[in-house]
């Protein structure tokens, strides 16, 4: 079974999921997104690495936090930047994906970055597409958000550069969740000792335990003496029917407010991948409190956003010669 | 036309017999096995030295996709595929479009089949009009146009009245239903087993609860109504152990598995491999495990292709949007072959899953090398090996979760009422 995300030589050629991909690629991805940190504080805040190049947003599912950042970061390294919303356009006509794809392709788009409510549609894209093009997974269904992961690790490595001696808490819905599913991926695999999932049993996938995380259905048990809390956002559709009764029961058991936050280590950080639900899943307390890095993380985000373009198209470290 | 088939190794699952005899074929018929009958003068004799006999492969479970789905596969691709692999008699779905809840729809599609002399078609009425789960279909009426048996295909009657009228009507009447087992609602919008590989590729899982509880109804209203019920592709290990109870305790039950869960799991899906989109959805292997045992107990009676052809653009989108199933028909013979040599059954044993038994589940002459029946016959080589792929299948489905693989056991001949329908 050849992973599809490297070449023959073992270079990343598509980034479409944390798991599979070696801790070395990793860590590559991490240092050279420290390289890019500073871009954005100089007066030009740009870096030629991928002129000439074009990027091809194609989004067949809505999100605007996340093709933004994906289009500073191209157009940081220089490259021309196409975003496209296809659900508002082509699907509505009844063209298939490749269809789409092949269509860019024929007008010269060299990478793309794509995010579909399908489960596997980078996978799928990324099998079809000729060699000379690379896929960036945007989100993926419940499957994957890569960069999503690699930022968050990336910004708790900041502030706890250890990560061999950290204790995680991941909070809320997993199910649904392709952040948490890429976050248990690269904290596991960059040698984080203790993951642990916190949720209700409707909102955890089966057989998660699988994934190399410990179960935990009681918030207060779950935080004792964590050193990072990762919220995660509960979808309105979520919030009452089979799976919940309600936002405010929810809020009640798995919000994290001051009080929650208190079980935890008292330099604990607390992330959340945006856009947040305040009341919800976090207290505004917590969110624009002292321990949140919240934004810091949407800072970096373009930093690794920025490192893996580098590496698939420009050449650089692990990415393919172009 | 009189045929002499000489030297091969007669297996006929159903009168014991796995030895070295010749066939002699009259006017369609079976002559004699063994010697020669007196007189008999070949007009064609064919040199089976080194190969298998056995009755024609019966197969529960296979979709032509005439009418109305031909881009995807018609009924001369589809029963040149049968014939190809050893398959002499099938029956068929009845979720084509229209659906087959009209006797008119089933006698044009037997006299279709009937002209192209290939294999023998056995439909499969529809157990509701419309396969809706809400009216029930002319049963009466179908069965005098062909139909051998009512199916919901891979739809479920989620209406328990409705379950329990359709069984109470058919039991009056003795028709013979087979069912899929799996409960709507906790199937909804699934597209793999609820395990570890759903939950780590974010696909939406169907869990093996849905097939229990649709069993559970299933087994309890049978055994109220009274009514023949075949359960299709069995795919849990705790419905395994449901039908195996429910035998003990004297229902008249039988049950099947589809090839593809004898031998794959959750864990073919692998990289979103599409062909892996399946129904029932490839389970753990914990369950690959309790089947195959299922089936060495005699838990399960038969193993069927579930053949399905797609079209390569049914496959071509992410796995929850791909088409369901997998071309089966030639793969059959050769996967019954391999389960046997993994698990090390008999061989004669293992081809009565795919003659005897599934002719009896459908209540057909078929099946068995008796003499005065039917000479339809399927001449194999065990031992030779060939290539999954778009070019060694004849079914216009060329998608198959087995594509690029070496597998054992290629048929040579296969004969239809005495006539050579088949060579290779």
């Amino acid at each position: 079974m050849n992973n599809p995300q490297l070449d023959q030589d073992g270079r990343l050629r598509h980034l479409l999921s944390i798991e599979g991909l070696p801790k070395k690629i990793l860590n590559q991805i991490l240092d050279t997104a420290e390289s890019f940190v500073g871009v954005a504080e100089r007066e030009v805040k740009k870096v030629p690495l991928l002129r000439g190049k074009t990027v091809c947003n194609l989004f067949f599912e809505n999100s605007t936090r996340t093709r933004t950042t994906f289009e500073i970061a191209a157009k940081r390294l220089s490259a021309d930047v196409i975003s496209l919303n296809v659900n508002s356009s082509s699907q509505s006509k009844g063209e298939t994906i490749l269809d789409t794809v092949d269509n860019l392709i024929a007008m010269h788009a060299d990478m793309f970055v794509v995010r579909h409510s399908q489960s596997g549609a980078a996978h799928f894209i990324a099998k079809h597409v000729p060699p000379h093009i690379h896929v960036i997974n945007a989100g993926d269904g419940r499957h994957s958000h890569p960069t999503q992961g690699l930022l968050d690790v990336f910004t708790i490595r900041k502030y706890k550069p250890d990560l061999h001696n950290l204790r995680v808490a991941i909070v809320g819905d997993i199910l649904h969740s392709r952040v948490a599913r890429s976050e248990i991926h690269a904290l596991t695999s960059l040698g984080v000792p203790e993951v642990r999932v916190i949720a209700p049993k409707t909102l955890l996938p089966a057989q998660v335990e699988k994934l190399g995380v410990h179960v935990y259905h009681d918030m207060k048990a779950g935080l004792k003496d964590v050193d990072v809390i990762m919220m995660l956002r509960l979808q309105n559709e979520r919030m009452s029917g089979a799976m919940l009764p309600s936002a405010q029961e929810y809020f009640k058991t798995y919000g994290l407010t001051q009080d929650k936050l208190r079980l935890a280590k008292s330099d604990a950080i607390v992330l959340h991948p945006g856009p947040m639900n305040r009341g919800v899943e976090i207290d505004s307390s917590v969110a624009d409190g002292a321990q949140s890095v919240i934004l810091p993380q949407v800072t970096y985000g373009i930093a690794v956003r920025m490192a893996v373009m580098a590496m698939l198209a420009g050449g650089q470290g692990g990415g393919t010669q172009s | 036309m009189k045929i002499h088939i000489k030297n091969g190794r007669l297996i006929d699952p159903k009168n014991n017999i796995d030895a070295k005899l010749d066939l002699f074929i009259a006017a369609g018929k079976i002559v004699a096995i063994g010697n020669s009958p007196a007189d008999f003068v070949p007009n064609q004799t064919i040199d089976a030295k080194d190969l298998i006999v056995c009755p024609g492969l019966v197969d529960l479970s296979a979709r032509l996709r005439e009418p109305g789905d031909e881009y995807k596969a018609s009924l001369v691709s589809e029963l040149q595929a049968a014939v190809a692999g050893g398959v002499t008699s099938l029956a068929c779905q009845p979720d084509t479009d229209p659906v087959l809840d009209e006797p008119g729809l089933v006698e044009m599609l037997k006299h279709r089949a009937k002209q192209l002399h290939l294999a023998h078609v056995y439909p499969l009425g529809a157990l509701t009009r419309q396969l809706a789960g809400k009216v029930l279909s002319e049963m009466g009426e179908l069965r005098e146009a062909g139909c051998v048996g009512f199916s919901q295909a891979n739809t479920a009657i989620s209406d328990t009245q409705v379950l329990w009228r359709a069984m109470e009507y058919a039991a009056t009447f003795d028709h013979t239903l087979f069912l899929h087992a799996e409960e709507p609602f906790l199937a909804k919008d699934g597209v793999a087993h609820d395990g570890e590989v759903a939950s780590r590729l974010g696909l939406k899982g169907i869990p093996s609860l849905a097939e229990v509880l649709a069993l559970a109804s299933i087994l309890r209203i049978a055994q109220e109504t009274g009514a023949k019920v075949h359960i299709s592709r069995l795919s849990t290990a705790e419905g395994v152990a449901m039908i195996r109870t429910a035998k003990q305790q004297g229902l008249n039950i039988s049950c099947d598995v589809s090839a593809n869960h004898l031998h794959l799991t959750e864990h073919d899906i692998a990289y979103f491999d599409a062909n892996c989109h399946l129904k029932p959805p490839l389970r753990s292997q914990r369950d690959k495990e309790a089947l195959s045992a299922g089936l060495k107990d005699g838990t399960i009676d038969a193993i069927c292709s579930d053949h399905s052809p797609v079209d390569d653009d049914g496959k071509l989108a992410p796995f929850a949007e791909a088409e369901i199933g997998s071309t089966g028909l030639e793969l059959l013979l050769t996967l019954t072959i391999k389960w046997a040599s993994e698990q090390k059954v008999d061989l004669a044993r293992a081809l009565a899953y795919v003659t005897q038994n599934s002719a009896q589940i459908l209540g057909i002459s078929a099946g068995d090398l008796g003499v005065n029946n039917d000479a339809d016959i399927c001449i194999f080589d065990a031992n030779e090996y060939w290539k999954v792929g778009a070019n060694t299948l004849k079914s216009q489905g060329k998608n198959t979760p087995f594509t690029g693989l070496e597998l054992a056991g290629k048929v040579r001949t296969t004969l239809v009422h005495g006539q050579i329908v088949f060579q290779r």
